[in-house]
């Protein structure tokens, strides 16, 4: 079952802007989905839409097939959202947010205690249950409003850059715990600017630019698109000058340090071959950027702007 | 062994039935969160909610009441002090129901937490009844510790009990819903005091809290009848003393229909987003 599609959907705005510009796009029910694009790209435009935050200008949205123009209130019930800005009450009680979050989706009081448990315990918050929002580390409160959007248990959860500003600690923890999420069967549809937390998450990806969708399709069918990947080795001894290999364009940062750019047709052994029959031995290597990123960058730059004007 | 029983599909009405249900309970456990939290909200900060509008009536009656009072004599046949106790009551439920429902929106659209209610399956109406009842409870609040007050002063002759809490159930509704259309295209903070301030403190003393409009010259009386708060203020008088310086009718038409009208604006507003979604 489609958890949740576009049919052409636009947006402009009143200044003019267009945000979106007629894009269709599907998420299926259990997918971990990413959908990825540069500030003003449209994404949280898109995420208002679905949640009723931004009035569409045309266009279809379902969600677990309730059309919003005319079942707003069951497609509003499937969804779990964790906005991009802090947006609790910051004079109320972490355990006030969530019990008043849970009455707003018809949770009795009841219920509401027992999944507040659940999820701050899971989230490592409960022993914040009784403190006042405001107190929270940014971290904290950025784990609050995953517990607080899980408090009606939705079947899609979107999440608007979750682990903005969070130290890799905390954004590791809060992985584990959208995985298990997922796993357990919500469907997640993720923006975020750590390209890396994309591929490390997403099954599936959309990039979206200028409110137009360049990009929709399996993770790993998209990063196959990658057509050269550079690494970069750290050699033990330095070397006065980089080491003509035919095929292969090495660059030589420092006199420890080489990069190699590889195209899908060549393979690491060979170059490793090579390298040892030239003397030189690598202590270590990594990929110069993250993949995804590489590939966003390219998918981005091939489509140029159509207009400076974009509305995030 | 008995043969699996075929799995039933079901139907689309027993599917549509089960879904309305479930919005029924949404919206009857949502209604009392929002008024819960309202009320809870009341409570917390009572230091701004309760205390000052008992310290102003306090004045109010020690100074007009008690001081002037005695030298201005009887007003519509009661002493002064009786006279202007039911205008007082009413002066801090309207004041209160409003300002309760303004800070209270305007501070969850500030804070974003406005989204939380947004976002959720709650029908606007709903949205806008829950913070209207908000406004309600904390006008009533404030209405009852006043009225102990002035009991503490003077007598409270009743005409009419129903006249009384209907009179002060709709003033309150009316000025809940004014201050969430005052909240609703507020953009700061300035501008959710500058109606209180510019408005509603002049209409309120300009309507007969403090005389009878009978003592103004003709042309004032004229334009005193414009002036909303001199229903509300004449129809719980009359509840308590029999006495109005309107047609009491009149004054029911007018707030059941600024109620309504109210109510009908504030849920457009919210469908249409004005000042909450874009």
């Amino acid at each position: 079952m489609k958890a949740l599609s576009f049919h052409q959907l636009t947006k402009t705005y009143k200044n003019g802007v267009q945000a979106l510009k007629g894009i269709d796009l599907t998420v299926e029910e259990g997918d971990f989905f990413a959908l990825l694009g540069p500030n003003g790209a449209g994404k949280t435009t898109a995420i208002g839409i679905v949640t009723s935050l931004v009035n569409k200008t045309s266009g279809k949205v379902e969600v677990f097939g309730h059309d919003i123009d005319r079942e707003l209130a069951i497609a509003k019930s499937c969804i779990g959202l964790v906005p991009q800005e802090i947006n609790f009450n910051q004079f109320e009680t972490v355990s006030t947010i969530l019990v008043n979050q849970a009455g707003f989706y018809g949770i009795p009081r009841r219920v509401a205690l027992d999944r507040l448990e659940k999820y701050l315990g899971a989230l490592q918050l409960w022993e914040k249950r009784n403190a006042v929002s405001r107190t929270l580390s940014g971290g904290m409160k950025r784990r609050l409003m995953i517990a607080r959007a899980l408090m009606h248990e939705p079947r899609l959860l979107i999440l608007d850059e979750p682990t903005a500003g969070v130290d890799i600690e905390v954004r590791r923890t809060m992985w584990t715990f959208m995985r298990d999420i997922n796993a357990a069967g919500t469907t997640i549809i993720l923006t975020t600017h750590y390209l890396e937390e994309a591929e490390s998450l997403c099954r599936h990806v959309a990039i979206i630019d200028k409110g137009r969708i360049i990009e929709n399709d399996r993770m790993s069918t998209v990063l196959r698109k990658l057509q050269t990947e550079v690494f970069v080795l750290n050699l033990r001894n330095p070397i006065p000058a980089a080491p003509v290999l035919p095929g292969y364009r090495l660059t030589m940062p420092d006199d420890h340090t080489l990069e190699v750019e590889v195209s899908k047709e060549q393979n690491l052994n060979d170059i490793f071959s090579r390298l040892t029959a030239a003397g030189i031995e690598v202590l270590s290597m990594r990929t110069k950027t993250n993949r995804l990123e590489e590939l966003f960058m390219r998918l981005v730059e091939q489509h140029p702007s159509q207009s400076n004007k974009a509305a995030s | 062994m008995t043969a699996p029983q075929p799995v039933l599909e079901r139907s689309a009405e027993a599917r549509a039935r089960d879904e309305k249900a479930a919005l029924t309970r949404t919206a009857i456990v949502g209604f009392t969160t929002i008024v819960i939290r309202e009320f809870n909200r009341i409570i917390r900060i009572w230091g701004q909610t309760i205390v000052p509008p008992a310290i102003t009536a306090t004045l109010y009656f020690v100074i007009f009441g008690s001081l002037i009072g005695r030298r201005i004599g009887d007003m519509g046949g009661y002493t002064y002090i009786q006279y202007i106790a039911p205008g007082l009551i009413m002066m801090s439920v309207i004041t209160n129901s409003y300002g309760n429902v303004v800070s209270s929106f305007f501070g969850a659209k500030f804070g974003k937490h406005i989204e939380e209610l947004l976002v959720s399956p709650l029908p606007n109406w709903l949205i806008v009844t829950g913070y209207m009842v908000g406004g309600i409870v904390r006008g009533l609040i404030v209405g009852a510790v006043v009225t102990t007050i002035t009991l503490l002063f003077t007598h409270l002759h009743v005409h009419s009990v129903p006249v009384v809490i209907s009179a002060v159930l709709l003033s309150s509704i009316v000025f809940a819903l004014a201050g969430m259309i005052n909240a609703v295209f507020a953009k700061n903070f300035d501008q959710i005091s500058f109606i209180p301030t510019f408005v509603l403190t002049p209409l309120t003393y300009l309507g007969g809290v403090f005389y009878t409009i009978k003592l103004l010259p003709e042309w004032a009386q004229g334009m005193s009848y414009g002036n909303p708060i001199l229903y509300m203020v004449n129809a719980f008088r009359y509840g308590f003393l029999g006495v109005s310086d309107v047609d009491i009718r009149f004054a029911y038409t007018m707030m059941i229909g600024a109620a309504v009208a109210l109510f009908a604006a504030n849920v457009w507003l919210l469908q249409r987003g004005v000042g909450t979604r874009e």
